[in-house]
């Protein structure tokens, strides 16, 4: 019996050797099929063991699924280690430089313009106003006539207007499309009319072509205070600062009264440098009451309903948010001046 | 309009400092737009008169003069002027003198003669732009006084940039009404008494166009001495105002012009033949203008006429031929009202500013003709002398501006303004303004509104006023109550929002370009192009409207090109216009253009040009947007820009959204574009419907790939392939994708190869082989029958 029991001693010793000495994962492999594999060692003596007398075979038995049991405990060990070896060593091959530069396209950008128009747009449809548009090429009537800005009144003097013949011209401004509104709506109103708009006028603070929001609110009981309202409380969301705004009396045919509203200087907050022309002030937007004579052009009664209109200039507000110095440069579409705005 | 604070303050007593008083006239709607002072700084000098003037001994133009300067007794001086004479008093700079230009004044020698100062000319110190000789004062100027202060030089010019409705304000008097007002100050005018007539000449004035002048004042002065020379402190406010002194008649009529608004004019009596009409011109009639300028007149055009022809431009210019020459001795004066409706514009149409017609197109009060006319007497008698005769006066009625009664309802005033201004205060305001107040009922005030308050014709006009004087920064700003309402977003329109960000992230820089190109830039995309044209336009270069957005994208893309940007992509949304005036089409469109390499130069990638392909990817990725991508097709259409072998029209069902495509290569040749150019266009309204997505239950059951390998004739395109397959296939293909495209060895010429994987699935049940295996074998069959399609094996 005991040379049955040492038998079995060492066949365990000397397969534990051979697990102790796989150095990889096939060798292993290897050592496992040699040990329990269908014509292993250790199978072997399994399939020996039927030939034995039923007392010795349970002794035996017992003996060998010892050895198996231990062997199986081994080459699982093993096999943990030689993973995780593998394992280590195939990250080492997988290291990448993190800091070579990603692959693919590289991400565009919106015009200034169009980002500054979006965040005028969300600020008034946060308290909601719709958003409006109109035609470019224009007629005399919804441009002028109107608006209450009669043929030779000193005022068509101010827009420098491109015409395509007697009667059509390029817009002005977006006052137009408060028209248009007005005669197919009705009141009420709470609306922005965004867009392009052309002045026959070009040299270093103009161009021939530029872009205002037209805003437009008429209800019943609509007041002058509240246009002050809405337009302070623009200003200090738009800029995301505490300034102060002025409303001074202004002249425009469509709106009485009318103002120019006056934004405190961002960048000497009210002390006078070279932006504000030493004044502390920045001039911003015209705006006024809508003026009876436009609300009789369109039909909507007077006596009823009262309104509000302004008229913002986009490229000013962008100039002053991004610090763009030079009104032309907008529309020269230079890659290295729109890259700046993602 | 300029305006000299001292001046001012003769009016109104001026209580406040200059920055106040801007502040108060810009808040009030008259804004100052700059203030300077009346005079460049000078110091230490003097009147001083020329006692005794000699040659210089050594030089021929110089001369020696001693200058009396009253206290600081008797100076010498060396000058060159021509007009240094004895009896003269002119400005003497003394030792110590600082001048506007910088320059010190030193004791020196001048040829050996000593020189204890200078004698200045009215440029020297900057009073002037030029100046022929030294600055001639006045007579009775007492020797030794300062000269800053004998000129009243401490004075500030205020510059008013004022609206187009406040004609009111075109002179000292309707400001100072203003002032009044808004600093609650009484305003003293100057003497304006009639001046008494010395003879009995008249020249007959007669009305022929009374709508357009209702009203026109003459008078004759004989004997005026034209060559008086113009009192110094008439000719500073003048040149304080911005206008050049003249001649004494000329600048009288500034004067008081400047004074109280009304322009006034002088014609020389002796060219005048027989009386004055105001007419109508008749077309073709000429004449020839003050400024040297001749134009040619027409009916719409007023002029004041004698007995044979037009002298002068009513209320604009007048003539050269009836103006005051120095050898003028009988005047004949002009005070006239015209309406501003028959002004308006006419000086424009002549390419003339004047300040007459500025103030008579703005309205100049009806009343103020005679008063002027008095008060422009009184100054010539005084100044040039003469024998004044009797005011001729031609009035119509019936075409005067009348005094408008305007009911004003204080609840009204609340109501407009948000807040209410007491009623003292626009008692106050109201009268200050110049208009009488009766309170007629309960409620309702009824308002007289002076003639010169030509914008003052509405209830809501003198609610203006109210707010305006009252102070708009006296009016509080309240928020609206909410009267919360939702604004709909209907969801199956697409946003361009979502356009615009979909390129952004595919790398794409969006542009913004002028609406109008040059035309031949339109031209050389579409040689049929009939661009809607400028009556106007600022240059060649912006001369018609864009029919399409590719003529501004080609320029912004040769702008980068020229600043070596090799890989270019831009977009832009706007309208472009098409059709004629009468039928005029403003169509919004996206479009873009690229060219460069496929990918941005990066390693481990290819370095390929970017290819048709490239671009398609992008225009379909926007189209996918809509959530109907099956609906759009690429049609291979002619289009006179793009390359006939790469440009497709895009289709959604069977209406044409847009194009995309090469640039023609002679396209890009003619606008020296630098490298191979792809763009596209959509039009917005077209893709702007989208679905709403409809969620479909999802399949428990695998899908299963089939993958086929066809040769087709090189003719037959992809498309049909596609269309052919989805046609065979049966209700359960998922997904089609083209994988490869072989052309070349193994597949015969005018060949080519296609890998295509079908996908397929059923909703309700595992697909078996043989269904599948029946799908595939239909499909193949279709294709070869269709597009003599083989299996490649």
């Amino acid at each position: 019996m005991s040379t049955q029991a040492e038998e079995f001693d060492n066949l365990l010793q000397e397969a534990t050797e051979a697990v102790a000495t796989a150095g990889s994962l096939p060798e292993l492999d290897d050592v496992r099929v040699a040990y329990l594999g269908k014509k292993g060692a250790v199978t072997a003596r399994l399939k020996a063991l039927g030939a034995l007398e039923p007392q010795e075979r349970r002794v035996a038995g017992q003996a060998i699924n010892r050895v198996k049991q231990s062997l199986e405990k081994a080459l699982a060990e093993r096999r943990g280690v030689l993973q995780e070896v593998e394992l280590a060593r195939g990250l080492e091959t997988e290291r990448v430089d993190v800091t070579q530069p990603g692959r693919g396209e590289t991400v565009g950008g919106l015009h200034p313009i169009t980002r500054t128009l979006e965040r005028i747009e969300d600020l008034f449809t946060s308290i909601g106003f719709a958003v409006a548009e109109g035609p470019e090429i224009e007629d005399d009537y919804h441009n002028f006539g109107a608006l209450n800005i009669p043929e030779h009144h000193p005022a068509r003097a101010m827009h420098d207007t491109f015409y395509f013949d007697a009667h059509r011209l390029l817009r002005t401004h977006t006052s137009p499309v408060q028209v248009r509104i007005m005669e197919t709506q009705g009141a009420p109103i709470r609306v922005i009319a965004p867009g392009r708009v052309y002045r026959c006028d070009s040299d270093l603070t103009h161009t021939p072509m530029f872009h205002q929001v037209e805003g437009l609110l008429v209800d019943h009981g609509v007041t002058f205070g509240e246009l002050k309202a809405v337009l302070d409380e623009f200003v200090k969301c738009y800029f995301e600062q505490d300034l102060a705004v002025r409303f001074r009396p202004s002249y425009f045919p469509f709106t009485e009264p009318s103002a120019e509203m006056d934004v405190q200087c961002m960048f000497c907050r009210g002390d006078g440098c070279r932006v504000c022309s030493s004044s502390g002030w920045l001039e911003m937007l015209g705006c006024g009451m809508v003026h009876p004579a436009v609300f009789e052009c369109v039909g909507i009664d007077a006596e009823h309903y009262t309104g509000y209109a302004f008229g913002i200039g986009v490229e000013r507000l962008a100039m002053l948010r991004y610090g763009v110095n030079d009104l032309r440069i907008f529309f020269e579409n230079d890659l290295r001046f729109l890259r700046q705005f993602r | 309009m300029r305006i000299s604070e001292q001046w001012l303050c003769e009016w109104v007593a001026l209580n406040v400092p200059t920055v106040e008083l801007c502040r108060r006239l810009t808040m009030a709607g008259l804004e100052v737009s700059s203030v300077q002072a009346a005079a460049p700084a000078f110091s230490d000098v003097v009147v001083g008169e020329i006692v005794h003037c000699i040659p210089h001994p050594n030089a021929d133009r110089l001369k020696l003069c001693e200058v009396f300067a009253g206290e600081l007794g008797l100076v010498s001086i060396v000058c060159g002027a021509p007009n240094a004479r004895v009896g003269l008093k002119a400005p003497l700079a003394q030792v110590g003198a600082q001048l506007p230009d910088g320059l010190r004044i030193r004791q020196t020698r001048l040829r050996g003669e000593q020189s204890a100062g200078m004698l200045c000319s009215a440029k020297e110190l900057g009073l002037a732009d030029e100046a022929a000789g030294l600055m001639e004062l006045s007579q009775d100027a007492p020797n030794g006084i300062d000269l800053r202060q004998y000129l009243n030089l401490d004075d500030q010019i205020i510059e008013v940039d004022l609206t187009p409705n406040r004609g009111d304000c075109l002179g000292m008097a309707g400001l100072a009404r203003e002032l009044g007002a808004l600093l609650r100050k009484p305003v003293t005018r100057p003497s304006l008494e009639p001046v008494t007539a010395v003879i009995d000449d008249e020249l007959s004035v007669h009305l022929d166009a009374p709508a357009d002048c209702p009203r026109y004042i003459g008078r004759i002065v004989r004997g005026v001495d034209a060559r008086a020379p113009t009192p110094l402190w008439l000719c500073e406010r003048l040149r304080r105002a911005g206008i050049r002194p003249l001649s004494a008649a000329v600048d009288v009529t500034n004067y008081v012009m400047l004074e109280l608004g009304q322009p006034l004019h002088a014609f020389d009596l002796a060219t005048l033949a027989g009386g004055i009409r105001v007419r109508r011109a008749d077309s073709g009639e000429r004449l020839a203008l003050l400024n040297g300028a001749s134009v040619e007149l027409d009916e719409q055009t007023l002029v004041i006429a004698d007995a044979h022809r037009p002298v002068a431009l009513a209320g604009i210019m007048g003539g050269a031929s009836t103006a005051v020459t120095e050898q003028t001795c009988d005047l004949f004066l002009e005070a006239a009202f015209f309406a501003p409706r028959s002004i308006a514009g006419r000086a424009r149409r002549f390419g003339l500013h004047t300040d007459s017609a500025h103030r008579f197109e703005r309205g100049v009060d009806p009343n103020l003709p005679r008063i002027a006319m008095e008060r422009a007497t009184r100054l010539l008698v005084e100044i040039a002398g003469g024998r004044p005769g009797p005011v001729s006066e031609a009035s119509d009625a019936a075409y005067l501006p009348s005094v408008a009664e305007l009911v004003l309802r204080p609840a009204r005033v609340t109501r407009l303004l948000g807040s209410e201004i007491p009623s003292v205060e626009m008692h106050e305001i109201l009268e200050r303004l110049g208009m009488s107040v009766t309170e007629s009922s309960v409620g309702a005030w009824s308002i007289s509104v002076p003639a010169y308050r030509f914008d003052i014709a509405r209830e809501v006009d003198l609610i203006e006023e109210l707010a305006r004087v009252w102070g708009y920064d006296q009016l509080p700003a309240r928020r609206a109550p909410a009267g919360l309402a939702m604004i709909a977003r209907p969801e199956r329109v697409l946003p361009v929002r979502r356009l615009r960000r979909l390129l952004v992230a595919r790398g794409y820089q969006e542009a913004i370009t002028y609406s109008f190109v040059a035309r031949e830039l339109e031209q050389a995309l579409d040689p049929e192009a009939a661009p809607i044209v400028l009556a106007n336009p600022i240059s060649a270069d912006l001369a018609v409207m864009r029919t399409s957005l590719w003529s501004g994208l080609i320029r912004a893309l040769l702008h980068n090109q020229k600043r070596q940007h090799q890989r270019v992509r831009l977009f832009e949304t706007g309208l472009c216009f098409s059709g004629n005036l009468d039928a005029l089409r403003q169509e919004s469109v996206l479009a873009g253009i690229v060219c460069g390499s496929a990918w941005p130069e990066q390693w481990g990638a290819s370095r390929r040009s970017l290819d048709f392909f490239d671009v398609k990817g992008d225009v379909e990725a926007l189209l996918a947007l809509t959530g109907e991508f099956a609906t759009f097709r690429f049609v291979p259409e002619p289009h006179p820009a793009l390359h006939p072998g790469q440009s497709a029209r895009i289709y959604r069902c069977d209406r044409g959204v847009g194009w995309i495509g090469a640039l023609h290569p002679r396209v890009q040749r003619t606008l020296e574009l630098s490298m191979p150019s792809f763009v596209f266009e959509l039009a917005l309204a077209e893709i702007e419907a989208a679905v709403l997505p409809a969620c479909q239950d999802l399949s428990r059951y695998p899908s299963i790939r089939r993958d086929l390998a066809i040769v087709v004739d090189e003719d037959v395109a992809v498309q049909q392939v596609d269309d052919c397959i989805r046609a065979a296939a049966g209700g359960n293909l998922r997904e089609i994708v083209v994988f490869d495209l072989y052309r070349g060895q193994g597949i015969p010429p005018g060949r080519k190869s296609l890998a295509i994987g079908l996908i397929l699935q059923d909703s309700s049940r595992t697909l078996t082989d043989k269904g599948v295996e029946e799908s595939i074998s239909c499909v193949v069959g279709e294709l070869r029958h269709q597009l003599k399609a083989e299996l490649r094996e």
